[in-house]
Parts: structure tokens; C-alpha cells; sequence
């Protein structure tokens, strides 16, 4: 070999790892949604879904509250458009029969409407914020109701342990304007195609809560429903967990279930 | 009697001797001893939280950890932005606020940020609820939908006074912090993010001034008003010791070997306090200077005896032995009796006190130690030249003194005691002050910039945890009606900036739901409607903000918040009382809130800490006396003492109240500091005026003229160096350390004076006791 061979060869490999490099970047990021789109294709045709749960609410003093909530859901199946969602509060009994009617959209606001039974009216909430706390949890509303594919850049990071299972994470960046996150990471199971955990960072990139799914539950052999979410917000040692009964599908639910004028049928 | 005595001679000359004949290997080890020890300093961190001044078991601390883990944490940056020409609402303006309101969110540990463009601005449309930032692209608005914003802006309670002036000439910007209290680089490290932040802000738009302040800074103050003590007064304490050593020594090898124990000292003391784990604060930041100030004294006692010796002819070791001989006791009784003074500091309420305390002491036992031992040591190998010389001069001056004394000690002391009763009569003027802000002086940019902030805000929130008696209880119309009530008039109170309440909120929605028809801005009438209101109160807010920031998880209690303007701590006690009382009256038992917030403690920090210190001083004035009485070998004597020992501190409570009136919390540690210090003058004095009657069979009168003519000079070259070391002490950037330097720098002068003046008196008054009686019964 000679010296002149030896100066041009950390230049070829520099060169090709400067090639090499962006090709890389675009299989992680190709990767990284196709992993996110896996699972979300274990969801597809569920059609409807109806479940209670139990919202626990603990600050950081230890002290914690209760509030029973049902939630009724109709897919859209175009991953362009978000879900239809019902929520509707049980207890305590002064917020009883008080609803809210949400069309998700992927990057704008959702569409949301509130009836308060005591106001006996429904009222159309026009909000920008997405990531806002959803009625004091440690969850935004969007956390709760569902993982929508498109609202989010992918980048494929690792695969790791996850408990018993194996799991790929991946980093998920929010597309829409507003959001309180500049990333999450996300770990996807590699056997169920399900979330296990979401680690959520704020605006300074500093870890700002970790939400668990746990409990996970296969109903008609083939939707997995995690029965246990629970969330952590690590910088103000607040914590929420969403304890849900069973899931019901299938309830024959349709578009004319979720407009404005059936709130004030619910209770 | 004198046996003991000859013992205690015995033991320094044979000390002294040993040290002198094994001088290197004493001079190694101390010198080893004294880097094992100093290493540990590494282990020692600066502290950045103003919760150190208080101790665990203080109330107001506990009640305010309590409410703070209920609600949200009250640790902030607050920037106040103001423009130089146009209004908070001017087009650039509103650039610089939405560009800093972005920013500060990148502040690290921040979690939420306030200003009047991310304001949340509800409107009742129809059947619509718009729910918005108040400003998005201001510099884009048209001036009229500018000059709309503003109207909206200065019409809501939650933004006017608090983030907006009422003439929206100035507005402010609130980042809220959530620190993980790992480690002490959080606190810096979100400072100079913040601060990093303004200098950008301000060069971008040339035309707004932008100021910081905060509790953040706040905290961020007491680390870099320490770190500027360190830089300047350390300094400037060695200047001042290397004078007073050259002008009372005259000698290059003696000035050398006084700072060689005061270095050693505080190596020593602050290798401890690392040991010891300590977290310097502003006040044990002053250690050092107190240490010097106090080791030097042991150093030149020694070292004008040795000179004096040699001036009488003596060779140079054996001067060096008689110096250690004739100071053994004078330097080991007041070394005892100073670390017991500072000992009795661990009675404060306050840990910095019992760190400056705890260090103290070390430093003080190490220039004990190191000055028997290192000094005549090293002073044994350098060159010492004394002319042999009879100096007469400063003697007969002593001796006038003494004799005008005895002839005149009638009338001085009348005239002592009436002028001690007519100032110690004024100590009930004085007033305590404890603002927090003012703590620092205008070299801590904390100051300057809290200065100009509050013109335009009030930066001192006192909080009420209002209890509505059950769970959800803060919708009952009747609770809220009190609320609301109680909010009104808290904003009646002239010492009141802003109030944040839930009665306003509620208001605010009750109209928005009745598509913002004015006639519905008033309470909901109906629980239900109230909860239903919080819960959509709760779905409108944005990232960052929770219901938890005003109302507890359960809903049985909401916060009110008062801010108040720039306050004295006097003003703030009659806020807090006025509020207990309307409390006490329109709130039902069970419902009634205490007010708790950082003003609240320490506008109750004086007292706590005088409470305390009176129990710390009483302990630390029977130890001292006990000493003294042992010292003396005589109970009267040591019961006489007293009073030149206590009448000093008490006339300098007088004095101060005469001519400065306030005072913060560090006046309740200066009486048990001074008391160890200034009882130095009386255990010399009265030492050799026992010595002069028991030994010399002299009368009292004879005996005070030996007591002037032997320690009078030492006293009052004692007395110098001692007041010039706590006038450094007066330099600091921290008023608590300035009150305390003054204070006892005025106890100390007192000191001199009364013994010089009152304490001849009182013995020539008491002559008839048989003194001999009394020294024959301890004997």
C-alpha cells in the first residue's frame, strides 16, 4: 500500500458515509412509520366501541380524586380524517350527563362541542390547543382517544426489550401547529403490533411524562384494548391512571349518533 | 491559689518549649493537618433556595410546603418588558412578547409560561365558545384590532396589574418553574437561560427595556451575593489584617506568621464545614471574614508580648516562651468564651445562622491551636529584631487614664448608667424588616432589576387555601359568594396589587355561556352549573396550565392569590392581620384560610428567630459567666461581669434604634455573637485586676491602675482590629451581614468604653466587698 493511498482512503470513507447518510436518515424515517402504520392497521374495522372508566387523579401531595367517564367511538376508516368520539361524565354527580362531542382532525383543531345539563345547552368549542390538559388529568384529550397515524413524522430509532416482549421505539414528531410536544417516543410491541409505552417531550426537549399501556386485552380476536393507561407527569410528580371496564363493540353505533343534537338526549 | 495558676504556667512553658524544640515536625504537621482537613471543601455547595433560612420545624415553612404541594410550585422568572416610547399593545412590542413568550418556554425547568399574547381568551359568540391566544402575529394586527386586544386585556382581572399595567404602558412576562431539586446547578442554569434570553430580547428591539426578577432570581441572588462576598471581602479582610499586623508589629516575620494562622484557620473551618455538608449561603459565606477578624486578635496578643519581652531585653526563644506563658490563659478563656457565643447560634430558626456559627467556632478552636503551636513555630525560624528599649510613653497615657477615672468614677457612673438606661429605653423603637428584595444592595443585579420591576408590579404573592368544607364544595353558590366577597375586599387593601381568584373566572364564564351577554358577568347560582363551569374551565385550558394552579384535586378548596406592592414588613403584618379578621367574620369555622406564601415567612422570620435566640443567648450568657467565674476564681466577680458583658450589646440595640430604627432577622444573633467576643475585654481586665490584689496585695484603686497600665493598650489595639475586621464585614452585598457587622462593631466600641469608664466605677463602689474573703473561700 502506498502513502498515497493511505491520505485518499479516510476521504473515500468520508464520502461515503456523507452519501450514505441521507439514504440512512430515510429508511428510519420510512421504517419508523411503517412501524407505526403496523399497528395502526391492527385497529382497522373495529367500527365501533363503547367503554366506561374510572379517571384517577393524584397530585404530587398524595392526595387523589375519582371520576367516572364513558366513552363512545366511531372509526373512520380513511386515516385522513380522525375518529368520532362521545364523552360522557357519570360522576361526581355535579358534572353528571355533561358531554363532549369531538371530530378529530389530523393537523387542524378538532371540531368539539360541550353540553352542560345544567346550562341546557350545547355550545361549539372553538380551541387551537390539542395538547392542553383534557378536565385536570395528566392526559390531553388526544392522548386518550386515539393514536391517529398521520399526525405525526416518524423516525425509526432501535429495537429493544420491553417486559416480556420486543419492541421497536420509535420517535414520533408532531405535524400539527400548537403542540405542546417537540417529540415522543413511542414503544411498539413486535408480536401484538401494540403500544406499551410513550415517553412525552416538551418544548425545551425535556422529558415531560411517560404514559403506560397495560392490561391489554384482545376482544373478537383481533382488536387489543389496553384496559390500564396510566400517565406520570414527571416534572410536576402529578399522576393520572384511566382504569377501564370491558370494552364493547359493535354496538351499532352511526354518523347520526355523533352529531351536536344528541347531547342533550344523553343521561 | 496561684498554684493553679503555676501549673497553667508551667503546662505553656513546657508547651511552648516542646513546640519550639520539635518546631518542624510541629510546622509539618500542622501544615498537613491543615490540607487533610481543608480538602473536604470540595464537598461544599452553594446554595440557591431561600428556603435554607428556615428550618424544617418552621411553621410558616411547613404550612407553605403543604399548600405548594397542593397547588402549583410559586418558583418563577418574571420580565417585565417595557417599551421606551408606545404602549405594551404597540406593534413591536407585541413582537418582542409573543418572541420572548416562545422563547421562555426553552428556559430549562420551565413549565408554563404568562403573558398578554398566550393570554386565553374566551369569547361567547352565539352558541359558539371561542377559546384563543389574545394575540397571535400582533405586528401583523391592524391598529384598531390592536387597540381592541388591549381594551380585552385591561379588562380582565387575571391580566390587569398582574401581567399589564392599567395605563398598558408596561406588561410582563411570568415563567413558572418546576425544579427537580437534584442538584444546585438547576437554579444557575435556569438563570442564565433567562438571562440570556432578556440581553436577546433587548438587542433585537433596541426600543424595549426588558428587567428580570423572580423567585428564581431571588434564589439566584443568594448564590452570586455569597460568591461577590467571597471576591471582595476576603480580600479585603487580608488587606486590613496585613495592616493592622504591620502598624501593631512592625515586623515582616510577624505579619508572616499572623496571616500563615489566619489562612490556616479558614482552611480549616471550611474544609469542616465541607465535611460537615454544608450549603453556603450569603451569612456562612461570612465565615471567613469573621474568622480572620477573630484569629488575628490570638496572633498579635502573642506576638507584641514576644516583641515587648525582647524590647526588655530577653533573647528571641525565650521571649517566645514567656509570650506563650504570659497568654496561654487570656487566649485560651477568650477563644472559649467567642466559640461559645458562636456555638449558641444552633439555637436560630435559621441553618445559615448554625453554619456560620459551626464554622466559626472550627476556625476559631484552629487559630486557638495553630497559634500555641504553628506560630511561635515558624515565628522561631525568621528573623526577629527588637531594639532593647524602655517605652514609657503609651504607659503613663494608660495611667492618666486610670487615675482620671478613679477621681472622676462617681459622676461617670451616673453619667454611664443614665446614658446606657436612656438608649437601652429606645430598643422598643426599633422595627423589624425583613423585604426580601432589599436583602441584596445595588451591586446584586437581582436588586436593581426588582427595583424598577416593582413600579410597576407587586412581587410579594401572599396565597389563601379558601376550604369549601367537602369535596367539590368550591361550587356551591354560597362558598363562591363568600369567595367573591373576600376577593373584593382584598382589592380594596392599599397594600394589594392584584388579586387572582376563581370568583372571577367563574364570572367570566358565566358570561361567555350567554354568548358574553354583560348582564351574566356574575356568579352561576347553581352548583351544577358551577361544576359544569370548571369543567369547561378545565377543557379550555392550554398546555402547561391546570385547574390544580387554583382549585385542589378534590374541590374542596380553591387559591387566592394577592399580590402585593413594595411593602414593608410592618405593612405586611397588618395586611395579614386585616385579613384574619375579615376571615374570622364572614368566613364559617372550618372554611377560615391561613395565609401562607415566601412573604409570609419572612415577614415572621425576625420573630422566629428572636424567639429562638432568646433561649440560645440566656444558655450562651450562663456558659460565659460560668467561665468567667472559674476564670476569675471568683462568684462576685463573675456576677459583676455581667453587666459590662451585657450592657454593651443591650446600648447598642439602643443606639441602632436611635439612628437606623430597622432591622432584619440577623439582629436576633448579633446579642450571643458580640457577648463571646466582648467578654474578651472584661476576662483581661478583670484578670489582672484579681491578679494585682491577690498576688500584689494592692488596693482596688492600685489594682486598676495595674489593670489599665498591663492590658489597656492590648485592649484597645484588640478593639481596633476587631471593629475594623466587622466594618469589612459592613461591605457585604447581603444587609443581614451589614446589620450584623455594624452591630457588633458598635458592641465592641461599647465594650471598651464600659470597661474602661463604667466597670473601675463599679469596682471602686463594690470596694468595701471583701474581695479577700471571697478569693480566700475559692482558694
Amino acid at each position: 500500500m502506498t502513502i498515497q493511498t493511505l491520505r485518499i482512503m479516510p476521504l473515500a470513507a468520508l464520502t461515503a458515509l456523507l452519501m450514505a447518510a441521507p439514504s440512512q436518515a430515510v429508511d428510519a424515517s420510512n421504517k419508523g412509520f411503517e412501524v407505526a402504520a403496523r399497528s395502526d392497521r391492527t385497529d382497522l374495522g373495529f367500527g365501533d366501541s363503547k367503554v366506561a372508566f374510572e379517571m384517577v387523579l393524584t397530585n404530587a401531595a398524595g392526595d387523589s380524586t375519582t371520576r367516572e367517564v364513558s366513552i363512545t367511538t366511531l372509526e373512520k376508516e380513511s386515516e385522513e380524517v380522525g375518529d368520532r368520539s362521545l364523552v360522557l361524565f357519570s360522576r361526581p354527580r355535579d358534572i353528571r350527563g355533561t358531554g363532549l362531542l369531538s371530530h378529530a382532525k389530523i393537523l387542524d383543531p378538532d371540531d368539539q362541542w360541550l353540553y352542560l345539563p345544567a346550562l341546557k345547552r350545547v355550545k361549539r368549542i372553538s380551541s387551537a390547543n390539542k395538547s392542553g390538559p383534557f378536565v385536570g388529568s395528566e392526559f390531553a384529550f388526544e392522548d386518550i382517544t386515539g393514536q391517529e397515524l398521520n399526525k405525526y413524522e416518524y423516525t425509526w430509532l432501535r429495537e429493544e426489550p420491553c417486559g416480556d416482549l420486543n419492541c421497536d421505539v420509535v420517535e414520533r414528531r408532531p405535524r400539527y401547529e400548537n403542540s405542546g410536544y417537540t417529540r415522543q417516543l413511542a414503544w411498539y410491541d413486535q408480536t401484538d403490533f401494540q403500544i406499551r409505552k410513550i415517553e412525552y417531550y416538551d418544548r425545551k426537549s425535556a422529558l415531560l411524562k411517560t404514559q403506560h399501556f397495560e392490561e391489554y386485552k384482545l376482544y373478537d380476536g383481533q382488536f387489543w384494548r389496553s384496559l390500564l393507561f396510566r400517565m406520570e407527569n414527571h416534572q410536576t410528580g402529578k399522576k393520572t391512571n384511566l382504569v377501564f371496564s370491558d370494552y364493547t363493540f359493535g354496538v351499532g353505533l352511526e354518523e347520526r349518533d355523533f352529531v351536536k343534537s344528541v347531547l342533550t338526549r344523553q343521561r | 491559689m496561684s498554684t493553679a495558676r503555676s501549673r497553667l504556667d508551667a503546662f505553656a512553658v513546657a508547651l511552648a518549649r516542646g513546640v519550639l524544640r520539635w518546631r518542624f515536625l510541629v510546622i509539618a504537621a500542622a501544615l498537613v493537618a491543615t490540607a487533610l482537613v481543608a480538602m473536604n471543601a470540595a464537598n461544599l455547595g452553594i446554595s440557591n433556595n431561600y428556603r435554607v433560612f428556615f428550618s424544617k420545624e418552621n411553621p410558616e415553612l411547613t404550612a407553605f410546603e403543604t399548600f405548594q404541594a397542593t397547588y402549583t410550585k410559586n418558583d418563577n422568572f418574571l420580565f417585565v418588558v417595557r417599551p421606551v416610547s408606545e404602549g405594551a399593545f404597540d406593534g413591536e412590542t407585541l413582537e418582542a412578547v409573543e418572541a420572548l413568550t416562545a422563547e421562555a418556554w426553552k428556559i430549562p425547568f420551565s413549565i408554563r409560561v404568562d403573558s398578554i399574547t398566550n393570554f386565553q381568551s374566551t369569547r361567547g359568540v352565539d352558541d359558539d365558545l371561542i377559546v384563543e391566544d389574545l394575540v397571535r402575529d400582533g405586528a401583523s394586527l391592524p391598529p384598531e384590532a390592536r387597540a381592541e386586544k388591549q381594551a380585552i386585556a385591561l379588562a380582565e382581572p387575571i391580566l390587569r396589574d398582574q401581567l399589564l399595567t392599567r395605563d398598558a404602558s408596561v406588561t410582563a412576562v411570568n415563567v413558572v418553574l418546576q425544579y427537580p431539586e437534584r442538584d444546585l446547578t438547576e437554579v444557575p442554569a435556569a438563570a442564565a437561560a433567562a438571562r440570556d434570553l432578556r440581553d436577546r430580547i433587548k438587542a433585537e428591539y433596541p426600543g424595549i427595556d426588558v428587567k428580570l426578577t423572580g423567585v428564581s432570581m431571588l434564589n439566584n441572588a443568594f448564590a452570586e451575593s455569597g460568591m461577590t462576598d467571597m471576591m471582595t471581602l476576603v480580600p479585603l479582610m487580608y488587606l486590613v489584617v496585613l495592616i493592622a499586623a504591620v502598624v501593631a508589629l512592625r515586623s515582616l516575620s510577624g505579619t508572616f506568621g499572623t496571616l500563615l494562622v489566619i489562612t490556616t484557620s479558614v482552611l480549616v473551618a471550611m474544609g469542616a464545614a465541607g465535611l460537615m455538608r454544608i450549603d453556603l449561603t450569603p451569612i456562612s459565606f461570612s465565615a471567613p471574614t469573621v474568622i480572620m477578624t477573630l484569629a488575628v486578635a490570638d496572633s498579635i496578643h502573642i506576638l507584641i508580648s514576644m516583641r515587648s519581652a525582647m524590647r526588655r531585653g530577653m533573647a528571641k526563644l525565650d521571649a517566645l516562651v514567656e509570650a506563650i506563658r504570659v497568654n496561654f490563659l487570656a487566649v485560651s478563656i477568650t477563644s472559649l468564651t467567642t466559640i461559645v457565643g458562636f456555638l449558641a447560634l444552633n439555637f436560630s430558626d435559621a441553618p445559615p445562622f448554625w453554619h456560620l456559627g459551626n464554622i466559626t467556632a472550627v476556625g476559631i478552636a484552629a487559630a486557638w491551636v495553630f497559634s500555641l503551636t504553628l506560630l511561635p513555630a515558624v515565628i522561631s525560624l525568621l528573623p526577629m529584631k527588637v531594639a532593647v528599649r524602655e517605652g514609657a510613653d503609651t504607659r503613663s497615657a494608660m495611667l492618666r487614664l486610670a487615675d482620671w477615672v478613679i477621681a472622676r468614677h462617681k459622676i461617670l457612673l451616673v453619667g454611664m448608667v443614665t446614658a446606657s438606661v436612656a438608649l437601652i429605653a429606645m430598643i422598643p423603637t426599633i422595627t423589624f424588616n425583613d423585604q426580601w428584595i432589599k436583602y441584596f444592595d445595588e451591586r446584586i443585579e437581582f436588586r436593581t432589576e426588582s427595583d424598577v420591576a416593582l413600579q410597576d408590579f407587586g412581587l410579594y404573592p401572599v396565597e389563601f387555601s379558601v376550604p369549601a368544607g367537602e369535596a367539590g364544595g368550591v361550587s356551591e353558590p354560597a362558598f363562591l359568594e363568600r369567595l367573591e366577597g373576600f376577593t373584593e375586599w382584598l382589592r380594596t387593601r392599599p397594600e394589594v396589587v392584584h388579586v387572582y381568584s376563581l370568583a372571577d373566572i367563574m364570572q367570566r364564564l358565566n358570561k361567555n355561556m350567554h354568548g358574553d351577554d354583560e348582564s351574566y358577568f356574575r356568579l352561576p347560582d347553581d352548583r351544577e352549573l358551577s361544576a359544569q363551569y370548571l369543567l369547561l374551565y378545565e377543557l379550555s385550558l392550554p398546555f402547561g396550565l391546570d385547574l390544580n394552579d387554583r382549585v385542589n384535586i378534590d374541590k374542596s378548596a380553591t387559591r387566592v392569590t394577592a399580590t402585593l406592592g413594595d411593602v414593608t414588613t410592618k405593612q405586611t403584618k397588618a395586611f395579614l392581620d386585616a385579613s384574619a379578621a375579615y376571615i374570622e367574620a364572614n368566613f364559617p369555622e372550618g372554611q377560615r384560610a391561613k395565609p401562607t406564601s415566601a412573604q409570609v415567612m419572612f415577614t415572621y422570620i425576625t420573630d422566629r428567630n428572636v424567639q429562638n435566640m432568646i433561649g440560645g443567648t440566656t444558655i450562651a450568657i450562663l456558659a460565659i459567666s460560668a467561665i468567667m467565674v472559674v476564670a476569675l476564681r471568683s462568684v462576685s466577680l463573675g456576677i459583676l461581669s455581667l453587666v459590662p458583658n451585657a450592657l454593651p450589646i443591650l446600648t447598642t440595640f439602643g443606639l441602632w434604634a436611635l439612628l437606623v430604627e430597622q432591622v432584619g432577622f440577623s439582629v436576633a444573633t448579633v446579642a450571643s455573637i458580640s457577648l463571646g467576643i466582648i467578654v474578651d475585654d472584661t476576662v483581661h481586665f478583670l484578670t489582672k485586676y484579681q491578679r494585682a490584689r491577690r498576688e500584689n496585695g494592692y488596693g482596688p484603686e492600685d489594682a486598676i491602675r495595674y489593670a489599665f497600665d498591663t492590658v489597656g493598650v492590648a485592649l484597645i489595639v484588640n478593639t481596633v482590629i476587631l471593629a475594623l475586621g466587622f466594618l469589612v464585614l459592613t461591605y457585604s452585598s447581603f444587609k443581614m451581614n451589614v446589620d450584623l457587622g455594624l452591630m457588633t462593631v458598635i458592641a465592641i466600641i461599647f465594650a471598651l468604653i464600659l470597661d474602661f469608664l463604667l466597670l473601675p466605677a463599679l469596682l471602686l463602689i463594690g470596694r468595701r466587698q471583701p474581695v479577700a474573703a471571697d478569693a480566700a473561700q475559692s482558694a
